[in-house]
């Protein structure tokens, strides 16, 4: 039996609203722990950032608030009026997995409950240590989703979700790299300068590369190893390269189920061909900046060649 | 009007100390199981309920978040003789309510030998004129009743209502047996119960047997059956989407579907699929704008046209109202006799018709003891209570009455039936009613044996809706001595 087109759609959505969620939440944690534990407050720095890798900053800044850990981890979490916000990510993925009941066990479908009825009532994030208690149990729940997913039968319903969820990744990592990048090449330093290492860490600890770097690169922190890492390192599954392969994989997968092939699978082919052949450094020398932004871009068309590939309405 | 005199079905008129003999283990596992213990399994359960997102929406309520319908532990059990005979009542009123719909919308024939006044059902805005003379497939209109039942004694059953159009409930039933064999495996060692779970096999098997024949079907020969909800924002949709994945078919919203050439698609991302058989929960009046409400924007345009075509098959039919219409209602013992040739042998509770002169005199003389609905009313709503009512609540029924009779029906209070429910101060009788299944497709007439128990929660209170605070428990139906347990597979 063919897959409705409205379930195609929300359940390619589902994926991508969790992994939204899920990131958030990581990068919350990060933001929370830099500013716990830096020598000097991290403060305002690091908050404006999060907004920004998040695409929240001028959201944020309508609001009037001042940039600080309470208002904008509120902002981030728990916020209603904040579209971008977990709860809200969270009551998107929800209604889109209550349209698609059908299609979900009922382990996917009571995990996804679980995480939005984590929030049921809450109106604030608290202190450092609620905020921590609240993003964590995002991640946990998340996980618990995911666990589910992979329990499921590996038709296109559970495809579709993956393909969603990994498309949403590579965006995610590459937005954080992008916002990030100036801390890595600070302007008027060479490579290999002095950079904040607390900044690093937040970077790694966001896509839990932290320990993952130690094991692959044997010397100390260097802007360069975290780019080759997050970028063409296909061992760690927030990479952009991982990312790429994965949504090449799915579309193969659903290729075989169902038949359908188009513009998306060639697209996708194409960039994982190019992805191979990227080294770091010279990323590096023609413009990390520029290499990002041409990446979004191109995994924004790839998402709609996926919605036209499956007639998503 | 109290519990003291109405009949319980575990306890009898005896009381705890001494229950109907049928039942003395049940009695003894009540008895001896803890309070605490009753009330852990009850919010296990309704925590269950919860997680899975067995939830509704009350319209109009102000903080209109999800709610689950209460769910009592303690079970109602039917004997297998009592089940039988019941079964016979409602397999012939089914019966009837299939052969009267094919004959209002087609020859009359009630209508010509008087049987029924014509403006009662002619005039009646449950009538779909727009369904005349359409010919359903194997001409069965009704495909799923649920039968509003009540009783007042071991043997005495009473039909409050018939539902033909969009019966709910069914998930209640398959997901409170659930429970129950997870929370009370104990019960099911006790008594050999029989099994509900086969609903969705059935349902889908009757679905099948009224698909379009002698159409070219889109794979190979099976029919395609989808369920037609409104959406996810629906009261009811839990329910929509389990029968959808308990069948094992496709749960389709309108958007999803396209009528081109008298013919139903689905859009799937392969491309359209021609569409046989749709188990619709949307009201006639939104099904299909360029019929029906034109403004209804949960229709499919040109749905009608293609069930005019005998190109799809809808269940219920269109125009299955005019069965369920509470006027008719006190017609049914003399429809039933009409068209079996037998009397009903699942009585009418006395029906007062306030339209009639002397029955609206005496329903007058007589509001403090009785039962006033609208004809057209459903859910509990705009319901009159006599017993129970203040004197301005009678007065204001008073002259609603004098204004307007036509609109509504009467009935006695009657002594319904109770069975021990879980309370705060422990367990008490409380009134309860019974919605079964009949489902007929072109290969007969099945009674899914179990069914919906509604309770009122509230002592002494005999509003049993969900809607309005009431609760469910499940329903034990006997296997014959001597027959195996059949099992209950989980899902």
């Amino acid at each position: 039996m063919r897959m409705l087109s409205r379930t195609a759609a929300a359940l390619y959505w589902l994926g991508r609203y969790v992994e939204r969620a899920d990131f958030t939440a990581r990068l919350v944690e990060a933001t929370v722990r830099l500013d716990a534990l830096s020598a000097r407050p991290a403060g305002e720095a690091a908050w404006a950032s999060a907004l920004s890798v998040t695409y929240n900053d001028d959201a944020f800044a309508a609001t009037g608030q001042s940039i600080s850990q309470q208002p904008v981890a509120r902002f981030l979490t728990l916020d209603m009026a904040n579209p971008g916000s977990i709860v809200r990510c969270l009551e998107q993925a929800r209604n889109n997995a209550r349209a698609v009941r059908t299609s979900l066990t009922r382990e996917a479908w009571t995990a996804v409950n679980r995480l939005w009825l984590l929030f049921a009532n809450r109106q604030s994030p608290g202190g450092s240590a609620s905020t921590l208690a609240l993003v964590e149990g995002v991640m946990a729940e998340a996980r618990g989703f995911e666990g589910a997913i992979h329990r499921m039968m590996r038709n296109e319903a559970t495809l579709l979700i993956q393909l969603g969820a990994a498309i949403e990744r590579a965006d995610n990592t590459a937005r954080l790299l992008d916002v990030k990048y100036h801390l890595l090449l600070p302007a008027g330093e060479a490579v290999g300068g002095v950079v904040d290492r607390d900044q690093w860490t937040t970077i790694l600890q966001t896509v839990s590369a932290v320990t993952a770097y130690r094991w692959i690169y044997s010397e100390g922190l260097k802007p360069a190893n975290v780019i080759d890492l997050l970028i063409c390192r296909a061992e760690l599954p927030r990479s952009l390269a991982a990312c790429v392969e994965e949504v090449v994989e799915q579309l193969n997968a659903l290729a075989k189920r169902t038949g359908l092939q188009g513009e998306a699978d060639r697209m996708a082919r194409a960039r994982i061909a190019r992805m191979q052949k990227t080294r770091a450094h010279e990323v590096i020398v023609s413009g990390l900046h520029e290499y990002l932004q041409a990446f979004i871009r191109e995994n924004a068309l790839l998402d709609a060649a996926i919605a036209r590939q499956f007639r998503f309405i | 009007m109290g519990t003291r005199r109405a009949f319980d079905e575990i306890w009898g008129h005896g009381g705890p100390e001494r229950p109907r003999p049928e039942f003395a283990e049940l009695a003894d596992w009540i008895a001896s199981t803890p309070q605490a213990e009753l009330h852990k399994r009850q919010q296990s359960a309704e925590a269950t309920f919860r997680q899975l997102g067995i939830t509704f929406a009350v319209y109009g309520d102000s903080d209109a978040s999800e709610r689950i319908i209460p769910f009592d532990i303690v079970p109602r059990v039917f004997l297998h003789d009592e089940w039988e005979r019941l079964s016979q009542g409602l397999v012939q009123r089914v019966e009837a309510i299939n052969a009267f719909l094919e004959d209002v919308y087609g020859e009359r024939r009630i209508l010509d030998e008087g049987i029924v006044p014509p403006e009662l059902i002619l005039n009646n805005p449950q009538f779909r004129p727009e369904v005349a003379g359409i010919r359903p497939p194997h001409g069965i209109w009704a495909h799923i009743c649920g039968i509003d039942l009540v009783r007042t004694g071991p043997d005495e059953f009473w039909v409050l209502e018939d539902n033909a159009r969009t019966p709910s409930g069914v998930s209640y039933m398959l997901e409170n047996r659930e429970a129950m064999i997870r929370l009370c495996p104990e019960l099911f060692r006790s008594f050999r119960v029989a099994a509900v779970d086969s609903y969705g096999d059935i349902l889908r098997e009757t679905m099948r047997s009224v698909a379009p024949d002698a159409r070219a079907n889109s794979y190979g020969n099976q029919p395609v059956c989808v369920v037609l909800t409104p959406g996810h924002f629906n009261s009811a949709y839990y329910e929509h989407s389990f029968l959808a994945d308990t069948m094992g078919i496709e749960l389709v919203e309108p958007a999803d579907l396209i009528v081109d050439d008298d013919v139903v698609y689905m859009q799937t991302i392969a491309g359209r699929v021609k569409v046989d058989v749709i188990y619709r929960r949307i009201d006639d009046d939104f099904l299909d704008p360029l019929v029906f409400r034109p403004d209804s924007l949960l229709g499919v345009p040109g749905i009608m046209a293609a069930y005019r075509a005998g190109n799809v098959a809808l269940i219920n039919a269109p125009g299955n109202g005019i069965a369920d219409d509470k006027a008719i209602y006190s017609y049914m013992p003399e429809i039933v006799k009409f068209y079996s040739g037998s009397e009903a042998k699942l009585p009418n509770v006395e029906t007062w018709r306030c339209r009639e002169p002397d029955a609206l005199n005496y329903v007058l003389d007589h509001l403090d003891e009785v039962v006033v609905k609208l004809v057209d009313g459903s859910g509990g709503y705009g319901m009159l209570v006599g017993p129970t009512a203040s004197k301005a609540e009678i007065e204001d029924f008073r002259r609603a009455l004098i204004a307007e009779p036509h609109r509504y029906i009467a009935q006695p209070t009657l002594a319904l039936s109770t069975v021990p429910t879980v309370t705060e101060t422990g367990l008490a009788p409380r009134h309860v009613d019974f919605r079964p299944f009949v489902l007929t497709g072109s290969n007969g007439v099945q009674v899914v044996p179990g069914g919906l128990t509604r309770v009122a929660l509230k002592e002494g209170s005999l509003v049993v809706n969900s809607s309005q605070g009431g609760g469910t428990k499940d329903s034990f139906v006997l296997l014959p001595e001597g027959r195996q347990t059949q099992s209950q597979v989980q899902s």
